[in-house]
């Protein structure tokens, strides 16, 4: 059964996996310099020039999977011996170009940057370009490409730059923690740091929950996961790793809702604040919209202090798609609450390292929230859910929401407001495309998971958000 | 005395809604609101017993239709 969307993400799992199983023996500080051995064994390279290098980034990537460099508080971490040092040129011509008469490309330039040699071969002047890409646009060949690094086309708020050893280099003020970079750079140089370690310690010293209780909290996007076993079967894998019990983070997202919908009809203009990502976005690149904000924490934050509440000597672990979350839970006012964040990759090794075979196990039961606080999990049910919380409440307020589907879309939006020019009330934005299950923490990635988000939202015992919430008063 | 009701999945699905729902009126109604303190817990293990109620520490099986009479002879008889 295919669990990943690339080898990338398999080899990052592998290494998790090696780690969680040690750790769970206690074995893992006498064995962890044999890791990378275990995983690529014999003197065959697989991935890179030779074995040694290959071992040397995965001896990098048991850093990364055992909580990472302490002294950088990023989330996202470059591991610089595995960047490609990709091709960045921007603009090229190709030896595909065949010195043809037309000369489309020369008409197309507005800034006369492309001329011919003796042969008829175009060239770029990189000084006068500004790769505006009509060239490559007009060429009958293709034989103009862009040549541009996968991190820094992922990083669609230019994070990323090249460092003097000419590897990818992250601006740690400026990154939002997305992952994008994460899931989309082909040789896994960059990497989400982990805290299975501090989940599996957690666990054990509770010695099967008596000596404290630790929940997990769990995002709904869940429901487009671990496609090869029903969700009942996950909640009991979960439990067998030793969870006390699992709670549907979609709870939170309900009281999140009427919450939301307080404040934005008291206010008049808001923008979310359930994504992390967007929310550090905001704060560094448009500071002067901070005070538009939405209050209210984000639903993992919401629930896990409903949780502590409830319990106050209990531990909880958030499980789900996104790497932000893990910055979020670093954050002086999340900390208390939220004691340490996974994604469902580093679910996935958990699982592995303990040998369980999902598909076999009994079908347990996970129903705490509402259909809306459950299509959170992706693009547009936040706002489906402010507009329901609206009407649940009797409150009396149009919202007239943009739906920013990706950072870039969120750029856009808050461009408009910082301008006075944007129609609309309320910003939801989400970093990811497609909203959280578009996350870099998530197994698969594909069009049919926002089916998979809508079906769950629909299986919920509950129809509407202050039922599901009026169990908690 | 502390009243806890499990709303946890198992629990919610078997009805803990309507249980809190029922125990906030009736406390309300017998004026208990200073000697019963009601709240929630995210399951406290014992799902095949669902919905599970918690009177210091004692855990009872209450379903939606039984929980007036769980009231009358758990909760009011003894603050009484």
């Amino acid at each position: 059964m295919r669990k990943f969307d690339t080898k990338v993400q398999h080899l990052k799992y592998k290494v998790l996996r090696e780690v969680a199983r040690l750790a769970w023996k206690d074995e893992l500080l006498e064995n962890v310099l044999n890791i990378p051995k275990i995983i690529v064994p014999g003197k065959t390279p697989t991935m890179r020039c030779c074995v040694y290098k290959e071992r040397a980034i995965l001896a990098e990537r048991v850093k990364i999977a055992m909580g990472g460099n302490k002294r950088i508080d990023n989330i996202i971490e470059v591991i610089d011996i595995a960047c490609d040092e990709c091709p960045a040129a921007g603009y090229e011509v190709t030896d595909s170009c065949r010195g043809c008469l037309a000369h489309r490309c020369e008409d197309v330039c507005r800034r006369g940057a492309i001329s011919f040699d003796h042969n008829h071969v175009a060239h770029i002047d990189k000084t006068k370009c500004v790769e505006c890409g009509q060239c490559a646009k007009v060429c009958p060949y293709s034989a103009i490409v862009n040549r541009k690094r996968p991190c820094q086309v992922a990083c669609k708020i230019k994070a990323i730059s090249i460092n003097e050893d000419n590897a990818a280099q992250i601006d740690d003020e400026k990154c939002i923690q997305c992952g994008a970079c994460v899931y989309q750079c082909p040789f896994g140089a960059i990497s989400d740091k982990s805290f299975i370690l501090n989940v599996i310690d957690m666990i054990k010293k509770s010695e099967n929950n008596q000596k404290y209780k630790v929940y997990a909290v769990v995002a709904p996007s869940i429901s487009s996961q671990f496609t090869h076993a029903k969700l009942g079967q996950v909640i009991s894998g979960m439990k067998e790793l030793g969870f006390h019990t699992v709670v549907e983070a979609a709870l939170g997202a309900d009281m999140v809702a009427l919450k939301e919908a307080e404040e934005l009809s008291e206010k008049g203009f808001l923008t979310s604040s359930c994504c992390p990502a967007f929310v550090k976005y905001i704060k560094t690149a448009f500071p002067q919209l901070k005070e538009l904000i939405s209050h209210n924490p984000s639903p993992m934050a919401m629930l896990a202090a409903y949780i502590k509440q409830t319990d106050p000597k209990c531990k909880v672990v958030f499980i789900g798609p996104c790497t932000a979350k893990k910055g979020e839970a670093q954050l002086p006012e999340v900390k208390p609450y939220v004691d340490a964040v996974m994604t469902f990759e580093e679910l996935q090794a958990l699982f592995d390292s303990k040998d369980l075979n999902l598909e076999t196990l009994p079908l347990d039961c996970l129903d705490n929230a509402s259909y809306f606080g459950r299509i959170f999990a992706r693009s547009g049910g936040l706002s489906d859910a402010v507009v329901q919380a609206l009407k649940e409440q009797g409150i009396d307020f149009t919202v007239k929401s943009a739906v920013c589907d990706g950072i870039e879309a969120c750029k856009m939006a808050l461009l408009k407001k910082s301008k006075n020019v944007l129609d609309a009330n309320f910003i939801e934005g989400m970093a990811c495309i497609g909203g959280c299950i578009g996350g870099a923490g998530c197994l698969t990635h594909g069009e049919k998971n926002k089916d998979g988000v809508d079906k769950y939202g629909k299986e919920a015992m509950e129809k509407n958000i202050s039922e599901a919430v009026s169990i908690l008063k | 005395m502390k009243v806890t009701v499990c709303i946890g999945s198992s629990c919610h699905l078997k009805g803990s809604r309507k249980i809190v729902e029922v125990l906030q009126d009736l406390i309300r109604e017998n004026d208990l609101d200073d000697k019963v303190e009601l709240g929630g817990t995210f399951c406290i293990g014992q799902c095949q017993k669902g919905v599970c109620v918690t009177i210091n520490e004692e855990v009872f099986s209450v379903s939606p239709e039984n929980v007036r009479d769980f009231f009358e002879e758990n909760i009011l008889s003894r603050v009484k």
